[in-house]
């Protein structure tokens, strides 16, 4: 159950490697110790993350979870659940992908489209059905700016996660008479393995930046975030930019 | 209200949902019990205690408000037959024409036999009577198998009986209760007020001897104040006003009872209302209204110590994030814990305008029942950042001089601070798990503190 002054008790993290998602797990655990589950595919990373949380003092469960194998997933949120109520579940998989190849390559775009939104919408729903029927909890969905106007330079990314985007708001008012609170997050330029080596955009940020406005966001059952938060006006006015001048800007 | 509906306690924290059903009979909780779903049943009264104890997010909660009907009170032996949806306040109204006075009254009136049983509430006066379970006679309780079973204090389950005051509902639902109400000649109290000007000259107070000449004891103190003035505080004592002592224009109607309800809050404060500098000035006000010393002063119960019963809905004051209030105990010979404690408040950037301080007289037979022969402080704390540490910091100190801390309040602690509380656990868990042993009882808080399995 989560507490009166917002800490959880259980935290599920599908993408159990997820850099942020690992922040925001690691941000609630120093708070108080967690029972987590991480969903991912064995990895020495996936090892050495297990071991960190051990080492907050946190009980930790990993489950097999490849977002490809998509009749695989109802089974890994089942088994998830099995030790007891989720407080709150981090839908944290992703690809950032190359967007060049991605737009000149069918293979390469139908997995990018399918890991970013096909498997999360799968786990969504997997998802949502359990947590519908706890009668409480949080889901928290990890989309990105760069779904809410598509950039020359990576809207094939940006274009997987507007569909996840459009997908779990919808989810949000669709869970809110259960007792259950949806949270999407929209991060920018965040410095993780996965943007390694890339141009940082204007209000870059960290993963532990990332994770304290999530955990905020959870504790205020807050439906829609921004990290960092004053991108929520940048983005506002990018979307409204005429097309010619949008086009010309250098992002 | 019927149907699925969100719930959350006092405090305003962490609602869920459940399938919400008001019985109105023994039998439609029967058959409530009996259709529960793996996700369990829960009884809730009037949503007075301030964590979730009374709410099950999944499951069931019976709304026993439907189950409300005073049987019968008896003018000669003083005992009340009610249902367990039926709230003091009522009973208090019903009982008074006959010269019969509630036993035990908590800070609000509204509050129902089965909560008032299931958290086994204190009032101002638990150093004269103990605690609610102490004045039940007998209970009937619906338990998981379907069947009622009459208990009483001594009889042949009185294990379960005992299980059940203070058991946060988890054993069952009360549906019926023989309570021993007790005479009182008038509706009112004589008071005396002693305004002290610092924490040393409060407890100064409540250990001469002179708290057990009073019936009723409690004082509000200061924990916005540091330095000299720290723990300033206001005692107000007194006992139920006899016949004689009543002014003559008193004394035709001397049960007279009037509780109106100045105005109910609307729902439109601003989280941080509720701040540092804004119970400062509160207290600052409090303070200065009381009297620096008065005898005798002649108070009706609302004005006496429920005075928040005069106000609808005042919980909204603390904004949407809500509040905790957080209640401990600690035995006697740890009065320096209590100063650490009201310290560290005092010093810390969170504010509490709410304070009491109670002492305690002896426990009764329950292994939850809260009170023991100690101090009690309650503080209400706005929800805000950093709130739960400060909050295991003070249950650090807490449980350290022996203490523990109240259900009915709880909301935030976790179930091995519980357990360590309340040694006499596994011995309440044995009776409660025979009772129940597939867990069909079960509550957000039996979850989150691990009353259950």
């Amino acid at each position: 159950m989560i507490d009166a002054v917002g800490n959880p008790q259980s935290v599920l993290l599908m993408g159990g490697t997820s850099e942020i998602g690992l922040a925001v797990v690691e941000a609630f655990a120093s708070d108080r110790p967690l029972r987590v589950v991480l969903a991912a595919r064995p990895s020495e990373q996936l090892d050495a993350a297990r071991a960190r949380l051990e080492r907050l003092g946190c009980a930790v469960e990993t489950l097999t979870f490849d977002a490809l194998a998509l009749d695989t997933h109802a089974d890994v949120v089942r088994k998830a659940f099995t030790g007891g109520d989720i407080d709150v579940a981090l839908v944290a998989f992703g690809l950032l992908g190359d967007n060049e190849k991605a737009w000149t390559d069918v293979a390469t775009v139908v997995e990018l489209a399918q890991v970013n939104y096909t498997a999360a919408v799968s786990v969504g729903v997997a998802l949502a059905e359990r947590l519908r029927a706890q009668g409480h909890g949080s889901l928290v969905a990890f989309s990105s700016v760069a779904g809410e106007r598509a950039r020359r330079s990576n809207f094939v990314y940006g274009s997987t996660k507007a569909g996840l985007d459009a997908f779990y708001s919808g989810l949000t008012m669709a869970l809110r008479p259960s007792g259950v609170a949806v949270t999407v997050v929209r991060p920018g330029f965040v410095h993780t393995k996965m943007t390694e080596g890339l141009k940082p955009a204007p209000l870059s940020t960290t993963p532990e930046a990332v994770a304290a406005v999530v955990v905020d966001a959870v504790r205020n059952r807050r439906e829609l975030v921004w990290a960092p938060a004053p991108l929520r006006v940048v983005m506002s006015v990018l979307r409204h930019l005429p097309r010619a001048v949008f086009r010309r800007l250098p992002i | 209200m019927s149907g699925t509906a969100s719930l959350r306690g006092w405090g305003r924290t962490a609602p869920t949902t459940a399938q919400v059903l008001t019985p109105r009979s023994f039998d439609d909780v029967s058959a409530a019990v009996a259709a529960a779903g793996p996700r369990g049943i829960i009884a809730r009264g009037l949503g007075r205690s301030y964590g979730d104890p009374a709410q099950n997010a999944g499951g069931t909660v019976l709304d026993m408000t439907g189950l409300a009907t005073i049987h019968s009170i008896d003018a000669d032996t003083g005992v009340a037959v009610v249902d367990g949806g039926v709230s003091l306040d009522a009973l208090m109204r019903s009982a008074l024409p006959y010269g019969l006075w509630v036993p035990v009254l908590p800070g609000t009136r509204q509050v129902t036999i089965g909560g008032a049983i299931g958290a086994d509430v204190h009032g101002k006066n638990h150093h004269s009577k103990g605690s609610f379970g102490n004045h039940v006679l007998s209970l009937d309780l619906v338990t998981a198998d379907g069947t009622l079973r009459t208990l009483t204090p001594d009889g042949p389950e009185s294990d379960l009986f005992w299980a059940t005051v203070g058991g946060m509902g988890l054993t069952g639902v009360i549906v019926r209760a023989s309570v021993q109400l007790h005479r009182t000649e008038s509706a009112y109290f004589v008071v005396d007020t002693d305004r002290t000007a610092d924490l040393d000259e409060l407890m100064g107070l409540l250990t001469d001897g002179s708290d057990d000449t009073y019936g009723y004891s409690a004082a509000w103190f200061d924990t916005t104040t540091t330095g000299a003035q720290l723990g300033r505080a206001v005692l107000t004592r007194g006992s139920l006003a006899t016949v004689d002592q009543l002014p003559a224009k008193l004394r035709s109607d001397p049960l007279k009872f009037e509780a109106p309800q100045l105005l109910s809050f609307p729902d439109v404060f601003p989280n941080g209302l509720a701040n540092r500098l804004t119970l400062r000035a509160f207290s600052e006000l409090w303070y200065r209204k009381a009297p620096k010393r008065q005898r005798g002063s002649l108070q009706n119960i609302t004005t006496f110590y429920q005075v928040l019963d005069l106000f609808g809905d005042w919980n909204r004051v603390y904004g949407s994030r809500g509040f905790l209030q957080y209640q401990f105990l600690v035995p006697f010979g740890q009065e320096p814990t209590f100063r650490r404690v009201v310290e560290k408040i005092a010093q810390s950037p969170h504010a509490s305008g709410l304070n009491v301080l109670k002492r305690f007289g002896e426990g009764n037979a329950a292994p939850l029942s809260f009170p023991q022969p100690g101090w009690t402080i309650t503080v209400d704390f706005p929800i805000a950042r950093g709130l739960h540490r400060f909050c295991d910091e003070l249950d650090e100190l807490v449980l350290g001089a022996g203490g523990r801390l109240y259900l009915a309040k709880e909301s935030r602690a976790s179930a091995a601070t519980i357990r360590r509380g309340y040694p006499r656990f596994d011995e309440w868990r044995k009776v409660r798990d025979h009772v129940d042993p597939t867990g069909v009882f079960t509550s957000d808080m039996a979850r989150r503190l691990e009353l259950t399995n």
